[in-house]
């Protein structure tokens, strides 16, 4: 059980908030609940700027399976969504990796397979005999 | 050259409030989502706080890529939010969504004039309360029912059994022992909700947060990275500010004891999610 304060300065004056740009990680409150409020609610008024909504909102669904923060996300080597073209306009098909990992994977397969046979075969053999 | 392009500023809307000296004062320390020195823009008994922060970055096209590369939707979320929480403890703002961007500040004036009987009454009824968010979580690491215990269990009386009836059983006694878990938190979870709802006045419901990391507490300040669990409940509770802390004991009191649960209590927030419009169908539920 845990307590976060993203409201800065609640008993005192109010100090600076944690620089933007992801220097001084200081801000406790995880991004998931940051962006869950300021995507999602807060008052919706018609900006000069016109960012479709639909768009943020299709975003905020796909954010919900990465609800931590960034760097912790990295720190974990799950960075998947920098490949993921509907997540990062960076993202680009990886073609050599993707075949390797389809490669290895029916590798896998294969090798699972025979040693479900040999497990099946020789369960059969213990029923034989019991 | 158009007027736009020539333009080398726009403002960043975070924030509805009152124009008091207090308010001044509170902007004066802050900086925004550009690290620009925010400020106040004041019509009559309403003020918006407002930076200035460079076209280049905030023009449509350049927006709506920020917004979809991840590290730079964390900043700006993470300076909006700055902004906003740095203004919260005057008691009374109406905190506004991401990326509300002007061309000026008397388009922000005309807005605030346009606005003003929409903006009013919600500050009037947000005045002096906080946001609590509430998050139950199944916790198996914590569980007699969980994973851990059915390997050790496993090994003595399914001994006898076929591999494929060992295994079966163990599998059957692990989904039963997930829907236990699952039971419980959801208990403990209408408890809370009960135990929350004597002390809030309002309550919004948040999609479960899902997925691989979603089992990550925020941050690394929260939890000590318990691994494992389901969000199964996300709530926002609209709480009076002088009631804040019996809130939150009384919501992890709520949860003590209970095998397999893990609570997360987040806040106070600005009243992000109950600053909603008033459109009937997207009113918070009364509690």
């Amino acid at each position: 059980m845990t307590t976060t304060e993203p409201v800065a300065g609640r008993l005192g004056p109010p100090r600076l908030p944690a620089a933007p740009y992801g220097q001084g990680a200081e801000s406790a409150a995880s991004l998931a609940d940051i962006l869950e409020r300021v995507l999602d609610k807060g008052v919706v008024i018609a900006g000069d700027i016109r960012i479709n909504l639909l768009d943020i909102e299709l975003l905020t669904i796909k954010l919900r399976l990465l609800v931590a923060s960034v760097d912790k996300a990295k720190e974990m080597g799950i960075d998947w969504w920098e490949h993921d073209p509907s997540l990062s306009s960076r993202a680009r098909p990886r073609a050599v990796p993707d075949d390797d990992a389809e490669r290895s994977l029916t590798e896998e397969n294969a090798r699972l397979r025979a040693e479900i046979a040999a497990l099946r075969a020789r369960a059969e053999d213990r029923s034989v005999d019991g | 050259m158009t007027e736009r392009t020539r333009r080398q500023h726009m403002v960043y809307a975070y924030a509805v409030l009152r124009p008091t000296p207090e308010a001044a004062r509170a902007v004066a320390v802050l900086r925004g989502v550009a690290h620009e020195q925010v400020g106040l823009v004041e019509t009559g008994d309403l003020a918006a706080a407002v930076g200035p922060v460079p076209a280049a970055e905030f023009e449509e096209g350049a927006l709506k890529a920020g917004l979809e590369e991840l590290p730079r939707l964390e900043a700006l979320a993470r300076g909006h939010h700055g902004v906003v929480a740095g203004l919260a403890p005057l008691g009374a703002v109406l905190p506004l969504r991401l990326a509300t961007v002007y061309r000026d500040e008397d388009r922000v004036r005309r807005v605030l004039q346009e606005r003003r009987d929409q903006f009013l009454p919600l500050l009037e009824r947000l005045a002096g309360h906080v946001e609590w968010g509430v998050k139950v979580y199944t916790d198996p690491t914590d569980s007699p029912a969980g994973d851990t215990a059915v390997p050790a269990e496993a090994t003595g009386g399914e001994a006898a059994l076929s591999p494929g009836r060992a295994y079966l059983a163990a599998r059957r006694r692990r989904r039963r022992g997930a829907e236990e878990l699952w039971q419980t938190a959801a208990r403990t979870a209408a408890r809370i909700a009960e135990e929350a709802g004597g002390l809030a006045v309002g309550r919004v419901a948040h999609r479960p947060q899902r997925g691989e990391l979603a089992q990550v507490p925020g941050g690394g300040a929260a939890g000590g990275g318990k691994p494992g669990g389901e969000n199964i409940a996300n709530d926002a509770y609209l709480v009076p500010a002088d009631r804040a802390e019996e809130f939150r004991s009384r919501v992890l009191a709520a949860a003590e004891g209970q095998p397999g649960v893990r609570v997360e209590v987040t806040g106070p927030w600005a009243p992000y999610s109950f600053a909603l419009p008033p459109d009937p169908a997207a009113r918070p539920e009364p509690v």
